[in-house]
């Protein structure tokens, strides 16, 4: 699998999920990511017991929530992280995590299959750009992730391509917004 | 609606919403800008989206010998409630601001402060408080000062101060040491969520001994 495949793979296999209730590919998700969740709810201070029980937690939530994923906004990993990281929120600082109205498709809308590759690759290409950053730089980044309080300024200085990532979200979200309109 | 916001949110307090560090009430109006504002969604999401690459670089962490089975069985345990969760209110408030409200504005219920302005203080976190105020159509919001951050979006009706002129959705920050006096817009009240990271001194309304009582 060459990395440009494999944001777009995952992806798929959570269509399969969000579509087919596919078990198969639920536990190839849940192979690779549960032990990246667990190691980014350690990473933010969680004991292991504490850290195994909300992957689990956010594991589930995964599969129970999957129609609310847009694999035209979200790789699948920005998605689980988002999950991970308000599970940390109530768990670990035991605050309440604001959360904006959700917006998806609905039962039948889909988003258009140009707009999913096009995000994946995007996403693909994030990823690399994070790869190939200066040690410090990206340390820094990561340690904001972890819940360090005292590093939260990421988008300005990084020089990562968070631009293009999100024109395109923006143009995912206007159809969908379109969509919605159509259906009211 | 959406394109008719003006203000928005900073990048650096979406990113600190984004990693988990912003406080609970700060939060609260981001998340309401940002049901509010696509512009804003979008920027979130692509900072999102270098949370998604750093937990894909992450280290795997090896999980206990039952996890995925006692996960599948967390799966049954739970309904599928999930497609029946607020997805856009009708109504003023978006569904995080009446989750903290137990309903909408009808729901609010509101203290007077005098001139006219009344608020609700709502529950989080400590450190930063949040509170929803209601200014009489034309009426000036009392003047005053704050040693921290402020943040406030509006949800109804409309005001001018220094910043310009703020309408449903527009975001204004201050930061320390800022002497703002809003003025309310004639025509309908204007009411306003407002986080700030510590308690506000009002100069011309209340001596600073009354302030505990009012939790301000
Ligand atoms: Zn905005």
């Amino acid at each position: 699998m060459t990395t440009d495949t494999h944001e777009a793979d995952w992806a798929e296999a959570m269509l399969r999920v969000r579509e087919a209730r596919d078990t198969a590919a639920f536990e190839a998700i849940f192979r690779h990511y549960a032990p990246r969740v667990k190691a980014f709810l350690m990473k933010s201070g969680a004991e292991p017991g504490l850290a195994e029980e909300c992957m689990q937690d956010v594991m589930a939530t995964v599969w129970t929530k999957a129609g609310l994923y847009d694999p035209s906004r979200a790789s699948l990993a920005t998605w689980i992280f988002t999950i991970a990281r308000n599970r940390r929120i109530d768990a670990i600082r035991r605050a309440r995590r604001p959360e904006p109205d959700e917006l998806y498709w609905g039962p039948e809308g889909e988003p258009d299959q140009a707009d999913v590759l096009a995000l994946q690759e995007e996403s693909a290409r994030l990823g690399r750009a994070m790869e190939q950053l200066p040690e410090a730089q990206r340390d820094l980044i990561e340690r904001a992730y972890f819940g360090d309080r005292s590093h939260s300024e990421i988008a300005a200085e990084t020089g990562l391509p968070l631009g293009t990532i999100k024109s395109r979200i923006r143009l995912a979200l206007d159809r969908l917004r379109h969509e919605m309109k159509m259906k009211r | 609606m959406t394109d008719t916001i003006r203000h928005h949110l900073p990048d650096d307090i979406l990113a600190a919403y984004s990693t988990g560090s912003l406080s609970e009430a700060f939060s609260l109006v981001v998340a309401t800008h940002v049901s509010l504002c696509d512009e804003c969604r979008a920027t979130l999401e692509s900072i999102d989206a270098v949370g998604g690459a750093v937990l894909e670089g992450c280290e795997a962490e090896p999980v206990a010998a039952e996890s995925f089975e006692a996960t599948m069985h967390r799966i049954t345990g739970q309904a599928a409630a999930t497609m029946d969760r607020p997805i856009q209110a009708a109504g003023l408030f978006p569904s995080a601001l009446r989750s903290y409200v137990g309903g909408d504005v009808d729901a609010v219920r509101w203290r007077s402060v005098g001139m006219g302005v009344r608020q609700a203080i709502l529950r989080t976190e400590p450190g930063a408080s949040v509170r929803l105020l209601c200014i009489p159509p034309g009426a000036a919001m009392p003047n005053h000062t704050h040693r921290g951050r402020e943040m406030t979006i509006v949800l109804q009706g409309a005001f001018r101060d220094e910043g310009g002129r703020f309408c449903r959705g527009d975001v204004e920050v201050a930061d320390d040491h800022v002497r703002h006096a809003p003025v309310a817009d004639a025509g309908e009240p204007c009411i306003c969520l407002a986080a700030t990271e510590a308690p506000l001194r009002f100069r011309d309304l209340l001596p600073r001994l009354a302030q505990p009582f009012f939790r301000i």
